[in-house]
Formats: C-alpha cells, sequence, structure tokens
C-alpha cells in the first residue's frame, strides 16, 4: 500500500487562496518522500470549475464534492463530508491549509475520529514514515515538535511558511455525492469585502503596519505603500484600541500572527507580545523617530524618521523606479 | 440563563518563558499567570448577558493545576459567582484533546444554557478545545464572535470571518468563542474583591467528575511534544543614514531589491 498523503484544500467565493497552494506544494513534498500519492479534496459550492488549478501544484487525484448547498462555509457539514472520504481514502497524512474555517474542520474531524492534529505548523519532517511537526507556542518564544498520534495525522500549516512549487500532473477528477444533513447554524447575512481589493492579512507576502505614531486613524500612506508593494495593512495593538483600525488588521500575540516576506513597522514601539505576533517574518523595516524603539533591537533594517516624512520618500522611490 | 465559561490560565505575554527540565515543558517557577485575554472577554460577557437579564448564574470552570485557583479568584471578583478547577495528579501530561474531554465530563453535571471560551488560548495557540467541548456535547458552536443577542431560546452572533462579518443564528444551549471587538473586560472593583473571597471555588479531581484514571496519562496524548528549543532571537541589523529622506529611501530600495524581499 502506498503511503497516502491528502489535502484539504480551501476553497471559497475568491477560489483557492495562497495557502491552498503551499499545502499543496508540501503535500507534494511529503508524498514523493514516503513513494505515495497526493490527493487533494475540494468542497463547496462550484468548485468544479476551479479544482483543475490543483493539478499544477502536484495533485495525484482531486475528489470534488461540488453542490449549491454548500455555498456557505458550515464546519459541521464540511467535516461530514470529509470523514466520509477519510474513511473510504484511508490517507497516512491529511493536511490543512491556515485559515480559520480549515482549523475548524481539521479540530472537528479530529475529534470525530479520535485523533491528534497539530496547527500553525513551520516545518515538517518524516521519522519512520510518521509525520513530525513544527509549531511555535508561548507567542514565539518557543519551538516545540510534535508528534500526531493515530491515522490520519493531521495537521494545518501556517501561512507562508511553505514554497509554492508548480508540478504539473496528469490529474484524476472524482466527483463526490455528498451526503448532506440539515444545518445547525442559519445564515442570516453576509458583508464581504470586494474580492478583487482584498489581501487576507495572514497570507499577504507584504505586511505594511502602523502603530502609535499614526495618531489617528488616517492610515491612507501605509495603504498607498502596501498597494505598490502588493501587500496588506497591518496594525499595532494601540492602533486598534484607539479604534483607528479594525480588530482583524492587529499584529501580535492576541491579534493575528504573520510571517510574510517583508513587514514594515510605521512607528511601532515594538512590544514582546507585537513581535509574537510578526517574529518569524522574513524581513523586518522599522521605522520610528525613537531611537530607543525596541522595535530595532530586532528589525533587519532600522530607519530612525518620522513616519509621515519617510513612507512618503520610500513611496516617491518606488514611483521613479516604475511601481 | 446559566452561563458556564471556560477559562485556561497562560503565561503573562510578556513573561520571559524559560523551558523546563524534562525539555518538554515550560518551568512553571517565577511564572507569572494570568487569564487568557479572549476568556477574559468571555467572562465579560457572560456577566454582561447575565446583568441584562436580571438573573441566571455564571459558572467559570478550568482545567489545570492549583496554581489557576488564584486567576478563578480573579474572574470571581469580576462578578462570576462559581469557580470550578478540575486537577488531578493524572493530568500531568495534557494535550488539547484530553483537555476537552475533561471539560465535556465536567460540564454533564452542570447546568448550562450557553456555554462562552476564548477562541483560542494565547500559549499553544492550539484553537481545539472550544470545537471540540461543543461536538463532545453536540450542541452548536459559533466562533469568532463580536456581538451577540439572545432571544426567544435562541442566539443570534456576528462573527468575522476571512473578508468580512456574517450574521448567524442558533438555537441554545449553544457554545460560542470570542474574538477581540466583543467587549472590554471590567476591572474588579475592591467591594468585588471583598465579595470574591466569599465565593466558592471547588476543586475536583477526575474521579470526581466520573472519569477513569486508565483512560488518561502520557499514553493518552493524542499529540506529544518530543522537544522544545527556544526561537532563535532575531538580531539587531543596519541602521540606514543618510542626509535626507531620500536618499534612506534610495538605500533602503536597494538594499531590499538586493535581498529579494522585493522585486
Amino acid at each position: 500500500m502506498p503511503n497516502n498523503v491528502m489535502f484539504f484544500a480551501e476553497h471559497t467565493d475568491a477560489g483557492f487562496g495562497k495557502s491552498a497552494f503551499e499545502g499543496m506544494s508540501e503535500g507534494r513534498r511529503l508524498a514523493n518522500q514516503l513513494n505515495g500519492t497526493l490527493t487533494a479534496v475540494v468542497i463547496g459550492a462550484g468548485t468544479q470549475d476551479n479544482a483543475q488549478e490543483l493539478a499544477q501544484y502536484g495533485a495525484d487525484r482531486i475528489l470534488i464534492c461540488d453542490d449549491p448547498a454548500l455555498n456557505d462555509f458550515d464546519a459541521d457539514q464540511f467535516t461530514s463530508i470529509l470523514v466520509d472520504i477519510v474513511k473510504q481514502n484511508t490517507p497516512d497524512i491529511l493536511l490543512f491549509g491556515t485559515s480559520l474555517n480549515d482549523k475548524a474542520v481539521a479540530t472537528l474531524l479530529a475529534t470525530r475520529l479520535d485523533l491528534g492534529v497539530a496547527t500553525e505548523c513551520l516545518k515538517f519532517t518524516l521519522q519512520e514514515e510518521r509525520l513530525v511537526a513544527t509549531r511555535t507556542m508561548y507567542g514565539g518564544k518557543l519551538v516545540a515538535q510534535v508528534m500526531i498520534e493515530g491515522k490520519p495525522q493531521i495537521a494545518c500549516i501556517r501561512a507562508n511558511a511553505f514554497p509554492i512549487i508548480q508540478d504539473l500532473r496528469i490529474t484524476e477528477q472524482i466527483m463526490v455525492e455528498p451526503q448532506l444533513k440539515v444545518s445547525k447554524i442559519r445564515v442570516i447575512d453576509k458583508k464581504l469585502n470586494s474580492l478583487d481589493k482584498v489581501v487576507e492579512l495572514t497570507e499577504a507576502t507584504v505586511i505594511v503596519s502602523g502603530g502609535r505614531a499614526m495618531g489617528g486613524p488616517d492610515f491612507s500612506l501605509l495603504e498607498e505603500l502596501a498597494d505598490l508593494l502588493g501587500g496588506a495593512v497591518g496594525a499595532s495593538r494601540v492602533a486598534v484600541d484607539q479604534g483607528w483600525r479594525p480588530h482583524s488588521d492587529q499584529v501580535g500575540q492576541t491579534g493575528k500572527v504573520v510571517s510574510p516576506k517583508l513587514y514594515v513597522a510605521c512607528g511601532i514601539s515594538g512590544a514582546m507580545q507585537h513581535l509574537a505576533g510578526m517574529g518569524t517574518s522574513e524581513c523586518i523595516v522599522a521605522i520610528n523617530k525613537d531611537n530607543q524603539a525596541p522595535i530595532f533591537h530586532y528589525a533587519d533594517y532600522g530607519i530612525v524618521e518620522d513616519v509621515f516624512e519617510m513612507v512618503p520618500a520610500i513611496i516617491e522611490e518606488l514611483k521613479r523606479q516604475g511601481r | 440563563m446559566d452561563i458556564v465559561v471556560l477559562m485556561k490560565q497562560v503565561p503573562d505575554t510578556s513573561a520571559l518563558i524559560r523551558i523546563g527540565e524534562d525539555k518538554v515543558s515550560i518551568s512553571t517557577e517565577d511564572v507569572k499567570w494570568v487569564i487568557n485575554h479572549y476568556d477574559e472577554m468571555a467572562v465579560e460577557e457572560a456577566l454582561r448577558i447575565k446583568e441584562q437579564q436580571g438573573k441566571g448564574k455564571v459558572t467559570v470552570l478550568t482545567v489545570g493545576k492549583e496554581t489557576a485557583v488564584a486567576t478563578l479568584r480573579t474572574v470571581l471578583a469580576m462578578g462570576a459567582d462559581e469557580g470550578i478547577l478540575i486537577s488531578d495528579p493524572a493530568l500531568e501530561a495534557i494535550d488539547p484533546q484530553i483537555t476537552a474531554k475533561v471539560i465535556a465530563a465536567a460540564l454533564k453535571n452542570i447546568h448550562f444554557d450557553l456555554i462562552i471560551a476564548g477562541h483560542r488560548a494565547v500559549d499553544d495557540d492550539a484553537y481545539f478545545v472550544p470545537t471540540a467541548v461543543a461536538e463532545y456535547l453536540s450542541i452548536p458552536f459559533l466562533s469568532m464572535v463580536i456581538r451577540q443577542e439572545i432571544k426567544e431560546g435562541k442566539i443570534q452572533c456576528v462573527q468575522t470571518v476571512k473578508n468580512g462579518s456574517m450574521v448567524v443564528e442558533t438555537e441554545l444551549p449553544a457554545l460560542i468563542a470570542t474574538q477581540r471587538g466583543l467587549n472590554e473586560p471590567r476591572y474588579p472593583t475592591m467591594l468585588n474583591i471583598m465579595k470574591a473571597k466569599k465565593k466558592s471555588v471547588e476543586i475536583k479531581t477526575l474521579s470526581d467528575i466520573g472519569l477513569s484514571l486508565e483512560e488518561f496519562g502520557p499514553n493518552a496524548l493524542k499529540t506529544k511534544i518530543t522537544s522544545l528549543t527556544y526561537a532563535p532571537k532575531r538580531k539587531a541589523g543596519e541602521m540606514i543614514d543618510g542626509e535626507t529622506v531620500g536618499e534612506k529611501a534610495t538605500q533602503l530600495v536597494q538594499l531590499l531589491r538586493a535581498k529579494a524581499v522585493i522585486l
């Protein structure tokens, strides 16, 4: 029996997110090491049209569950479908992406099958064909190696932790008929931002964040810089507590944990709880008037300047170079 | 309405964390323990519901070591009616799966119409317990709640989702999990701190809640930490100097390009 890796690829109104391709690529890498196969699972409404996209990232098989009744995410419903798929296909490893919906399905499935699950994983290794996960704990202060018990071994990845690798294959597509049940939860209203503008903070490659020195809710400078770099805007706890930015923008131990390629901290002093939310960023740039700000102790590049003078200069420089 | 809040005691987020001698857990000596921030919001929301309705009981439930009694006293001082700690030597080896099983078992003997929990604990970031507890109790679960309204046996919640928000409704009893934005937790008043001293904190063992010890211990773990190390410390990098902000900008963009951080 070959070792099978399965990946649950989250599909939303906007199609697949970046973490779906990251998870597929890592699933392929593990399947190769195990001489096994990679199966993608897609559950939702209108999934059949997009599923082929996953063939580019190393899927041997794609199991597609496409039903208009699955338009709204419902952890209970999606998990029930996935439990049936897992029982029929008996994967050894089952990976998930990074969103809260991914975590909800992973944890619910683990509960129903009495299995272990590791969330927010940064790295995987194999020991005697068993998955060992690397994840951070205590606000990024410690790194843990975690053995996940049972079969399948279940794990969720952290965004931006795994490279996307193209690997186009001849992929078998299999339609799965869902056994639908009556949902316990009724959706009354949805307020979603326009899909083309939104870069989800945890998945963003570049984040430009503002803190106390922003002095008010006008973050338009940071938005312009983020736009130029194809990134998203974040905020420190102070900026959120002041009501300048929504809670969903908060980066830190009590907000979102992000890991972008580039993190630009604008007027953020850089307390320990902020570092906990962005300490695994590949490159940190700090702009702060106060040369004693703690953030300069861990930024890769530091600039002692007023944000409102420095950020426009960076914007100008990028535009001059044709951005 | 009877409300149960699930609480976890965690190290203060600004505290130094040291790895214990066993290399798989943290040293608990000199740790400043606090209530998990999201659970504090859960307590606050429970108190607001009780105050609004003018009746009901708020019970706070936790699993952990005896040090958690101090944190239970804090939430009693906020206004909660009763604290329950499940503590047992057999829980020395614990993971989110075991925690959820223990909580679900304890809840079999407590009356509730609503359970409120934090959506995650900031120490292990597992996101596991609220989902699993709702599943074990076969009640609906709504996470990332920033507003709630209870009416005629139903709860309606606004929850944050990936790129916006949703309004959803379900039948009670249910479990909801808090997200930042729900409320600002109150500070205990002097009067309530005094009152809290008379309130009861019950400490129960596994057998008290009808669980057999054989199902617990290291072999029951579904996730096992095999090693803990300190995260590599980030070092201070380069300070960018220049006569003007324009010069600094040119240098920064050059450096970021050279390192292929931006293309």
